[in-house]
């Protein structure tokens, strides 16, 4: 079974003092499954996935990456994953060229696999006439789609997507997802983070966090029709009420 | 390997593509040499006089309006004994002073030799001979005007050069300002660029991504290495063409231990900005943590003899004072290493200190 899970963790907690930020949370993800953390700001999902990437070491509990241990084995992890985060990634003063060579080297790529890479990527995106533009010059939409095929461009295993859509328009939010689906369709395991709760819709899998822990988890249509609520957007609220989330604890 | 060539070519672009950093990377050193070159050339222009005159007389006194007439001259004290001299060289009041003999008047009628004494703060000795040969023009212009109507009548003044062991060498500027400028480009830049990184969050994908620590230090702060080390070339070859400023001692010598300076003024850098997360601040804290006290403390423009106890016992963890000693010991004094070792051994250990915190520092992080 282990060899068809992504990411597995038990119990995985973190403590800021004496704040708890991720109270032992239990999830598994498998390969190939677009899976949504969904939560408030606050709740803990940015945490709970930087402890995933390696970016911060857990208090307690146990988590696999593509089948390494975050506490022993976080530099195997950092091969095997991609990464990007909601706030902008690439170098504005660099071209949108520069930019992948420069990840692709990080990623320890050959200068033939760049040069490849960098052209099958341009042409996916259409931004061939692009390419020697610095990223400063392009729409908000453009970057991020550029950052989450250079998140992609190692070809991870696990591509980790912090709030990617945040400030971006439908229309490119629309687009963003369907980069997403060809990414999966192609074996990448996705774990996003989002609180658009429409966004949540697309995924295969989510898990809504609430003041650290998991409130809820499943596939959309199952948890609507658990709660019996038309929409995750209401399901969400009902959670996040703390009398029916059931752990009332004050944030800090 | 490639990675780190990567990270390294990225950091040059940076660098390459921020005109107005640029500008002012290229430009400060330049102005700066010029800037604190003329500023002691100006010196020449209004020369600290003091005059010590036991027994004023019209003749003593027409030959002290000779010197308030010069218009280079201002003074500043007027004294009655000698020993009022010591003090007012010591502080740095009088470059340059006239001690009349006090029967001076008293020989000029008589038609005997009158004497008089020429006192020159010579700590900087360009300008000390240059005020001197001033002060002796002026005598030597009131002594013409006397023969011309007294023929035989003499002055004689006897030339004391003063060379003041607590203002050693604080004129000469270039080794305090080489400190200063690679402070600036080592710490200050260095600071700043690693919290823009943080800032826009592309340092979290260095982080998440297969690059060690290391590599990604190395890859961020070498490139500024290589702009403080030109800097320093530049700065010490226009001293020595505009000014003339001496290199007495061994060129690889000083270039090395401007490196280590640069190491310790790097790892100050990085170590600010593990502290900090705005560029904003970043720079306050560079500037407060490391500019100020290159400033201040180092010797570099107020000498650290003459600071109070207290000062002088900080004064011995600023990597400047350190870095400034041996610089002018090397240009000015021309000593190498076997007079050097003691303090350089200090650079390198606090290097090694630094290195060690600030690489530890950016381990913490992901704690």
């Amino acid at each position: 079974m282990t060899g068809e899970l992504a990411i597995e963790t038990q119990d995985l907690t973190r403590v800021f003092g004496a704040f708890t930020a991720v109270d032992h949370i239990t999830f598994d993800v498998r390969v190939g499954e677009v899976f949504g953390f969904l939560g408030a700001n606050g709740a803990g999902k940015t945490t709970a996935l930087r402890m995933l990437i390696g970016l911060l070491a857990p208090t307690s509990g146990s988590a696999r990456v593509a089948g390494h241990d975050v506490f022993t084995e976080s530099e195997a992890i950092k091969h095997d994953i991609g990464y990007m985060s909601q706030r902008f990634s690439l170098y504005e003063d660099l071209t949108v060229r520069e930019n992948i060579q420069l990840y692709g080297g990080i990623y320890g790529l050959s200068n033939r696999e760049i040069r490849e890479r960098t052209e099958r990527l341009l042409a996916r995106l259409g931004f061939e006439g692009a390419a020697n533009d610095f990223v400063r010059a392009l729409p908000l939409g453009w970057r991020q789609k550029l950052a989450f095929s250079v998140a992609l461009l190692h070809q991870p295993r696990i591509v980790f997507l912090d709030e990617p859509t945040s400030g971006v328009d439908p229309i490119t939010r629309r687009q963003f997802w369907e980069l997403i689906y060809e990414a999966a369709a192609a074996g990448t395991t996705v774990l996003i983070t989002t609180h658009y709760m429409d966004e949540a819709e697309y995924c295969d899998r989510i898990s809504i966090m609430v003041a650290g822990r998991i409130g809820a988890m499943g596939t959309p249509s199952d948890l609507k029709r658990q709660f019996g609520t038309e929409s995750i957007d209401e399901l969400f609220v009902t959670l996040a009420r703390p009398e029916t989330a059931g752990a009332g604890r004050a944030k800090p | 390997m490639t990675a780190l060539l990567g990270l390294l070519r990225k950091e040059t672009y940076h660098i390459l593509r921020d005109k107005r950093t640029l500008l002012v990377i290229i430009l400060l050193p330049v102005l700066q040499v010029i800037i604190f070159g003329y500023a002691i050339r100006t010196d020449v222009d209004r020369v600290r006089l003091a005059i010590v005159d036991p027994h004023p007389d019209y003749a003593t006194l027409a030959l002290r309006s000779r010197f308030t007439a010069a218009g280079v001259f201002s003074v500043v004290a007027v004294e009655s004994r000698v020993d009022a001299l010591d003090a007012l060289f010591q502080r740095g009041d009088a470059q340059e002073a006239i001690v009349f003999d006090p029967d001076f008047a008293e020989h000029l009628a008589r038609g005997l030799p009158a004497r008089l004494m020429l006192v020159t703060d010579a700590t900087e000795p360009n300008t000390g001979s240059a005020v001197q040969a001033y002060a002796s023009a002026v005598i030597e212009g009131y002594e013409r005007e006397l023969q011309s109507r007294a023929p035989g009548v003499r002055i004689v003044p006897e030339i004391r050069m003063r060379f003041n062991p607590t203002r050693e060498s604080s004129n000469l500027f270039v080794p305090g300002l080489m400190a200063f400028i690679l402070t600036i480009i080592s710490s200050l830049m260095t600071a700043i660029s690693l919290t823009r990184e943080k800032e826009t969050g592309s340092m979290e994908a260095l982080l998440v991504s297969p690059l060690r620590p290391w590599q990604i230090i190395v890859g961020k702060v070498a490139p500024y290495l290589a702009v403080g080390f030109v800097s320093v070339v530049g700065v010490i070859v226009e001293a020595r063409l505009v000014f003339n400023v001496p290199l007495r001692g061994s060129v690889a010598l000083l270039l090395a231990e401007s490196v280590l300076f640069i190491l310790v003024s790097l790892s100050l850098g990085i170590l600010v900005s593990a502290r900090t997360s705005s560029q904003r601040v970043a720079m306050m804290g560079a500037m407060v943590g490391t500019m100020l006290p290159t400033m201040l403390l180092s010797g570099f423009i107020f000498p650290i003899e003459s600071m109070p106890q207290v000062l002088q016992v900080v004064s011995n963890i600023v990597p400047a004072r350190w870095f400034v000693f041996v610089a002018r010991s090397i240009m000015l004094k021309g000593v190498g290493l076997e007079y050097l070792w003691r303090e350089t051994l200090i650079l390198m250990a606090m290097a090694l200190v630094l290195l060690t915190m600030s690489t530890r520092s950016f381990h913490e992080r992901l704690e």
